[in-house]
């Protein structure tokens, strides 16, 4: 079993102060193997920051991040699932489905993990999941109103993964969780 | 120096010899109940006592020799007057003892037994004892003598409620007793200041310092009295050691006294007569130490307002405030040259005294800070490290207690005190204000609390004059991070109020130079938008002409805000700034505003941004917004994707500029406007992309001879195919089934190089295809017809 946290779009300090003290109070070190960030953190503190919660992070880089040597994109395996993530801007139209899934397609991934619209979103299709943290902070955005902080937390179990979703409203953490299961297929089934 | 330390070793080495030896007679007389030898040898053994050639340290050490050989002689006696002795008679006998210091121990140690016999009143014992240890003048000697006096006699006092209490006035009695010591140890002490030579000063003065405690130990029997109620410490105790100290003009005496009457006495006796202690400190010597002394009456008293909110009704009844706060004035008044460390120190403690004992009344805390500045005024910018410190301690202290920034901002003379300090503790102190707000997560809500916060850390805001010192980056950053937050923090749910916010902030803001605009300008800029969209969705209901907040009066707003960055230049944080509030008039209707926009990022794009990686997101960015704007003409729309299509076609590397230009397919085929729906235009784009794809390949063979990647022509299939399951019909089925061929042959081709990334890339897309063949319904048939 390993967590992965991902997360993105924070967006400190343009848009917000601070991650929320309870999702603060929630991600505490150790617990945690992996972080994946898609992307606009948008400074160093927070960077640092998330290196505490765990050391093993990857990030991509948000059109409004200061540091300009994070790459678009990223792949990483975990277990026996391949890992995809990027933070989304380069992805037209934004937030498309269709679109996203074409990146997962070219990226070969399993799971693919974009940011950007500050919406969250967790999809299955054909091939895996796409998912889609939202804002950390619950930052303002362009393309989507009433922003509620979230981000995700995936537990990866051989062939399943558990994604839980930890939005922030009104105050109150709301879990949500959503199972995928990797067909066992071969990935070079001859068509 | 060395050889004064070795032979003092020497003094005390044969002193303790002389003294063991004489105490080993005593033992034996003892054990046989020689009376006589045993006076005897003990005045012997008490003789060594007599030496001045010791320091208070080992004399001291001797001394202590001699104490436990005097309880045993003691016990000694005491034992004696139980079998038949008469103490009165053992207290004439020891007068016989030759010298008068061994003879003072023994009365006191037969005094002592004395008392204890209750064969006479305890007063007139101690009485007697204590004016006849006068006899004794050199002040090492008698100050251990009297010392001694002190410690057998302190469980005898005829106190209240104690087995030796006497008459009626027996806690005088007592007190008088202990008063009479008191000031006679002080003046032994005192005394010892003007001994010796003029040059020794110092080494006497370290040497006093090691006597205090016996001094101080009388004020703590003193506060050990059952009987001393307040009347009796206001009347007689306080005012008598007062006397003492006043008159005994004596610095180091001074200071550590008013100190030690301080700390050993009640808190509620302090309070109750603070006028006469108060009184007493612009009576002492110019040069003792009263800011520290008074800092601590003042300490001691805010922890015992804290203890409870019962004792504070105390407070209010003595006007404790009004009472410290003219007395610190009276002492600052007489010491005209306490230096600005003192000064501030004493503001400072009575500030937090304020703060614990009148915690609603800002008006004392605003005074204080007056008084401070008043004070401060004419001495320029603190230069000493010590007063600045103490300076940020007295502004710190109001944030801590009421963790609300509101209430510092209403202290009219908080800003005053703040102009005192130099550029870099100003910093520091707008640092410890920010810092306050943001734990305390306190909004602030209006634009005058802006505009007084804002010229509290105006130090970050913009350059100050002395801006030698070049700040480190990575601090500099930080510090405008943390303005960077603070600007999240100021908040109003009225959108008027706000937007004088908002215009109070741009004020400040721009005046920061081009440093510090990157980090204040975006979140002025989402600030707005914020209030913007709350706007949206009012605008229709609230049509009020006069209203000056409207999304258009902001947008302009906007404008110059981000203009200012040009001045930098930060030319792709404003693309993305002008492309955001493209965005956000486009949710508000307003199609010229949006315009405006769109031809500032195209204008930046054009004449700024010429980093070839910059260019490739700024494009990303444009397309990816024009794509989502809904309230453009035809016009406009035709002007802006046909811009944007040349920028993509332009881009300098050529898979670059393929993306692009496949990207800007989704321009002319936008799902929920029925307006856009181009399918023409779309497929123009992708062949164009395959164009350029095409070209790709051949720069490959030409200068590398491979024909280098397909990773291109793949992603122009799913593009393909992305358009064809949407039903563009001018995407058929033979020119995906081409491309598929095309790709197929490439990769066979003897020219191809082998690319892992491709050939998945290309078989999850055929995976795809199958997929979404065996899905069914309207899809499944529509991919029907592409054969595999």
């Amino acid at each position: 079993m390993v967590l992965v946290l991902a997360l993105g779009d924070l967006h400190i300090p343009h848009r917000a102060p601070d991650l929320p003290a309870k999702f603060k109070s929630m991600l505490v070190p150790g617990k945690i193997q992996h972080v994946v960030c898609t992307g606009n953190l948008c400074i160093k503190e927070v960077h640092d920051y998330l290196k505490t919660v765990c050391p093993d992070l990857h990030i991509t880089r948000g059109e409004y991040d200061e540091e300009t040597r994070y790459p678009e994109t990223k792949i990483l395996t975990i277990g026996q699932f391949k890992l995809g993530i990027c933070h989304g801007h380069q992805v037209i139209p934004w937030g498309d489905l269709d679109s996203l899934a074409m990146l997962q397609r070219q990226l070969d991934v399993d799971i693919l993990v974009t940011g950007h619209t500050h919406q969250f979103t967790a999809y299955k299709h054909e091939a895996g999941v796409v998912i889609n943290p939202g804002s950390a902070t619950g930052a303002y955005s362009g393309i989507t109103y009433d922003v509620n902080p979230s981000f995700v937390l995936m537990d990866i179990d051989g062939l399943r993964v558990v994604v839980y979703v930890y939005e922030l409203i009104d105050g109150e953490v709301k879990v949500d969780k959503i199972d995928f299961k990797k067909t066992t297929a071969p990935t070079n089934s001859t068509l | 120096m060395h050889a004064v330390t070795e032979d003092e070793e020497k003094w005390l080495a044969a002193g303790i010899t002389g003294l063991q030896q004489n105490a080993f007679y005593m033992h034996r007389a003892l054990d046989s109940n020689n009376l006589k030898d045993a006076l005897k040898y003990s005045a012997q053994m008490l003789s060594e006592l007599r030496t001045s050639r010791l320091s208070p340290q080992k004399y001291y050490e001797l001394y202590m020799r001699a104490f436990d050989e005097l309880r045993k002689l003691e016990m000694f006696f005491r034992e004696e007057t139980k079998r038949g002795c008469s103490v009165v008679e053992l207290y004439e006998l020891v007068q016989h003892a030759g010298n008068i210091l061994p003879r003072l121990y023994l009365l006191c140690t037969v005094g002592s037994v004395y008392i204890k016999s209750k064969e006479a009143p305890a007063k007139d014992i101690l009485k007697d004892l204590v004016e006849m240890s006068r006899g004794i003048q050199h002040p090492l000697r008698g100050l251990f003598l009297r010392s001694y006096l002190s410690q057998v006699s302190r469980d005898k006092l005829p106190d209240l409620g104690s087995e030796y209490e006497g008459d009626a006035d027996t806690v005088s009695d007592a007190v008088e007793f202990v008063l009479q010591n008191f000031t006679e140890m002080n003046k032994l002490w005192v005394r010892m200041q003007h001994q010796g030579p003029a040059r020794e000063k110092e080494k006497r003065e370290k040497e006093r310092s090691e006597l205090r405690d016996l001094v101080g130990k009388n004020l703590h029997v003193l506060s050990q009295i059952e009987g001393v109620d307040l009347d009796m410490y206001r009347e007689t105790v306080l005012p008598r050691i007062l006397e003492q100290v006043v008159n005994c003009k004596d610095e180091i005496a001074q200071g550590y006294l008013m100190d030690c009457i301080i700390q050993v006495f009640p808190d509620e006796y302090h309070l109750q007569t603070l006028e006469t202690l108060l009184g007493a400190f612009p009576q002492l010597q110019p040069s003792v130490d009263i800011k520290m002394v008074l800092s601590r009456l003042m300490e001691r008293l805010s922890n015992y307002a804290a203890s409870s909110a019962d004792v504070l009704p105390e407070f209010f009844q003595v006007e404790a405030f009004a009472k410290l706060s003219s007395a610190i004035s009276k002492v600052i008044e007489a010491q005209d040259d306490m230096p600005v460390f003192g000064v501030v120190t004493l503001y400072s403690s009575l500030l937090t005294f304020t703060l614990q004992v009148h915690p609603d009344r800002l008006d004392y805390v605003d005074q204080i800070l007056g008084a401070c500045v008043k004070k401060l005024s004419g001495k320029g910018k603190l230069e000493d490290n010590k007063s600045r410190k103490q300076i940020v301690a007295l502004l710190s202290a109001p944030l801590e207690k009421y963790n609300d920034i509101d209430t510092a901002l209403k202290l009219s003379n908080y800003p005053n005190v703040m102009e005192y300090l130099d550029d870099g503790t100003k910093k520091e102190m707008a640092s410890v204000i920010i810092q306050s707000i943001m734990k305390n997560k306190s909004l602030i809500s209006t634009s005058e609390k802006v505009e007084a916060l804002f010229e509290l850390i105006k130090g970050l805001i913009k350059d100050l004059e002395e801006n030698l010192l070049e700040l480190d980056e990575e601090d500099f950053h930080e510090e405008q991070n943390s303005v960077a937050r603070l600007i999240q923090m100021l908040h109003n749910d009225d959108p008027e109020e706000m937007l004088k916010i908002i215009t109070t902030v741009k004020k400040h803001i721009l005046t920061g130079g081009a440093k510090r605009l990157p980090f204040t300008v975006p979140p002025l800029i989402f600030n707005s938008l914020k209030l913007i969209r709350r706007l949206q969705n009012q605008e229709e209901t609230v049509a009020d002409e006069d209203a000056s907040a409207t999304p258009r009066k902001i947008f302009q707003l906007l404008n110059q805000i981000i203009e200012a960055l040009s001045s930098v230049p930060k030319p792709e944080l404003a693309l993305r700034l002008y492309l955001q509030c493209a965005e956000a008039a486009d949710d508000c209707d307003l199609e010229p505003v949006a315009y405006e926009f769109f031809t500032q990022a195209y204008l930046l794009y054009e004449e700024e941004i010429s980093d070839s990686k910059s260019q490739v997101t700024a494009m990303h960015l444009i397309i990816g917004t024009l794509q989502r704007m809904h309230v453009f003409g035809v016009e406009n729309r035709d002007t802006l994707t046909h811009k944007a299509t040349g920028y993509s076609a332009k881009l300098l590397k050529k898979p670059d500029q393929c993306r692009a230009v496949y990207a800007c397919s989704h321009l002319f085929w936008v799902d929920d406007q029925d307006s856009i729906k181009d399918g023409e235009r779309v497929l123009l784009c992708l062949k164009r992309a395959l164009r350029i794809a095409n070209a790709v390949q051949q720069m490959a063979n030409a200068t590398r001879g491979s024909s280098g990647s397909v990773l291109l022509f793949i992603e122009i299939l799913n593009k393909y195919l992305y358009f064809f399951e949407k039903g563009v019909t001018q995407i058929t089925v033979a020119s995906v089934q081409s491309l598929i061929e095309l790709i197929t042959n490439e990769m066979q081709g003897e020219n191809s190089t082998s690319d892992p990334t491709a050939d998945a890339f290309f078989a999850s897309t055929l995976r795809f295809i199958q997929f979404q063949k065996d899905k069914g319904g309207a899809v499944g048939e529509r991919y029907e017809a592409i054969k595999l």
